[in-house]
């Protein structure tokens, strides 16, 4: 089945955790080439929202699709052009990096699996270390092999949620460098962060959510923080 | 990506981290010995153990120590939430489950492996006598209460409470698979061996297994995705 990912749509999901309301009517659209920043307080629903957007979780209600193909059928096909790097990393802490990148390149079903780790882990600046156990790195060497892990298969649609944490200087600029080339490549990327300043310039357009709603940050002048401060202080 | 490679690859993938960390097994192990070395002290009297008890302290071992196999198990799979990367995978989901059950199928038969002659032994229970019967109720009793369990265990495994629950949840929809196990057993270990009887125990082992096989085969995504 061939899914077409040159949109992401939400179309007013509600999602409910018991009696909780985490999003309610979020409609947004997100297009191929545009990096997208989903900004918010902590507990807004950020992370739930990059579930429902991955297929982990189903909305309450209303409707989600890629391109025109809706999230509610997303079967292998869709789930092959996601890759998903959540507040947890992903990553089994008894194997090695390259063990990592090994099992979940197979699980995709990538060809030349091997090539491809070791150039993930060039990216990660973990080809030192393929085969130390990700349980003795530090906080910053697991988020850049996670980060790889995510984008191993080159998917289409990346959702990275805090992509930043723990980062050195150098691996930020790795990232956001990272970030301008899956722009360039078609890819839709969906970021959420609390490092407004280093996404300034990187993100195309800005997302804010709050209390379980979204708006669109306006595409004012100023600085990202304080643009978003002004929308925070008005919501 | 084929159903079967999927099943290979997670269920390679976590019998690697076993063997090099080797934390569930011997965790398992020790626990079924002491359970069974506990029943032995209180059961055994100048060398002669109460009558039909080395069937029911088999099956109670073997459900106390799945009961801990299937929380570590798990647990690993908790602590980076890699659970959501498998089912985020373009891979079958019920293949995750069936690898994840074949893998506490493997720990399990590890620990049949060491506390049958065990119970054997301190018992004086001829659980030998039939060894390929015996070994095809152990297999079937030890299917029936992982597929339930592996179930149970990875729709917990981002619960708060989920070693309090997963007793809770499996003991109950178990106690068919235990009754049949411990029926079956104490029919093989009867002074005249019963093997029809003990066969058509095992037979009500191969149904249970069919039904809870297929049942969790058909309910895991939907429960892994709500």
């Amino acid at each position: 089945m061939n899914v077409s990912f040159d949109t992401l749509t939400f179309s007013d999901v509600t999602r409910n955790f018991g009696r909780r309301r985490a999003l309610s009517r979020v409609s947004f659209v997100c297009r191929a080439g545009e990096v997208v920043a989903l900004l918010g307080p902590n507990g807004a629903g950020k992370s739930t929202l990059l579930s429902i957007a991955s297929t982990l979780l189903k909305p309450t209600s209303g409707d989600v699709r890629y391109g025109a193909h809706p999230a509610a059928a997303a079967g292998a096909a869709v789930r092959r052009q996601i890759g998903l790097l959540a507040h947890d990393l992903f990553v089994y802490p008894e194997l090695s990096a390259a063990e990592n990148l090994l099992f979940f390149g197979r699980l995709y079903g990538l060809t030349d699996v091997e090539r491809i780790v070791r150039a993930a882990l060039e990216q990660a600046k973990l080809a030192d270390r393929p085969d130390d156990p990700v349980a003795g790195f530090s906080r910053g060497m697991r988020q850049r092999l996670a980060i790889e892990r995510a984008l191993l298969h080159s998917p289409r649609l990346v959702l990275l949620d805090e992509p930043f944490t723990g980062l050195d200087d150098a691996s930020v600029e790795a990232l956001r460098g990272r970030l301008a080339s899956l722009r360039l490549s078609g890819s839709i990327v969906l970021l959420t962060t609390h490092d407004l300043e280093v996404i300034d310039g990187i993100a195309d357009r800005a997302l804010i959510l709050t209390a379980g709603k979204v708006n669109e940050l306006d595409a004012g002048p100023g600085p990202l923080r304080e643009r978003y401060r002004r929308a925070c202080a008005v919501a | 990506m084929t159903f079967l490679r999927t099943v290979w690859l997670v269920m390679r993938k976590d019998l690697l981290i076993e063997f090099r960390t080797r934390e569930i097994l011997y965790t398992t192990v020790f626990f079924a010995v002491s359970c069974i070395l506990v029943f032995a002290f209180g059961l055994v009297r100048e060398g002669r153990a109460v009558e039909d008890a080395a069937a029911g302290i088999l099956w109670i071992a073997i459900a106390f120590s799945g009961t801990l196999a299937l929380g570590r198990a798990f647990e690993r799979e908790r602590q980076s939430d890699t659970l959501r990367a498998l089912m985020i995978a373009p891979a079958d989901r019920p293949a995750i489950y069936v690898a994840k059950l074949m893998g506490v199928l493997a720990l399990l038969i590890a620990v049949e492996a060491v506390i049958t002659p065990l119970i054997a032994l301190l018992f004086q229970a001829p659980l030998f006598a039939a060894p390929f019967t015996m070994g095809v109720l152990l297999l079937a009793g030890t299917v029936g209460f992982a597929a339930v369990g592996t179930l149970f265990a990875a729709m917990l495994v981002r619960a708060r409470s989920r070693d309090v629950l997963l007793p809770v949840l499996l003991y109950p929809i178990t106690v068919p698979v235990i009754i049949a196990g411990v029926r079956g057993t104490s029919a093989l270990l009867q002074t005249d061996m019963d093997i029809p009887v003990a066969r058509a125990w095992l037979t009500l082992l191969l149904a249970f297994d069919a039904v809870f096989i297929t049942l969790a085969l058909w309910t895991f995504e939907p429960l892994m995705t709500d």
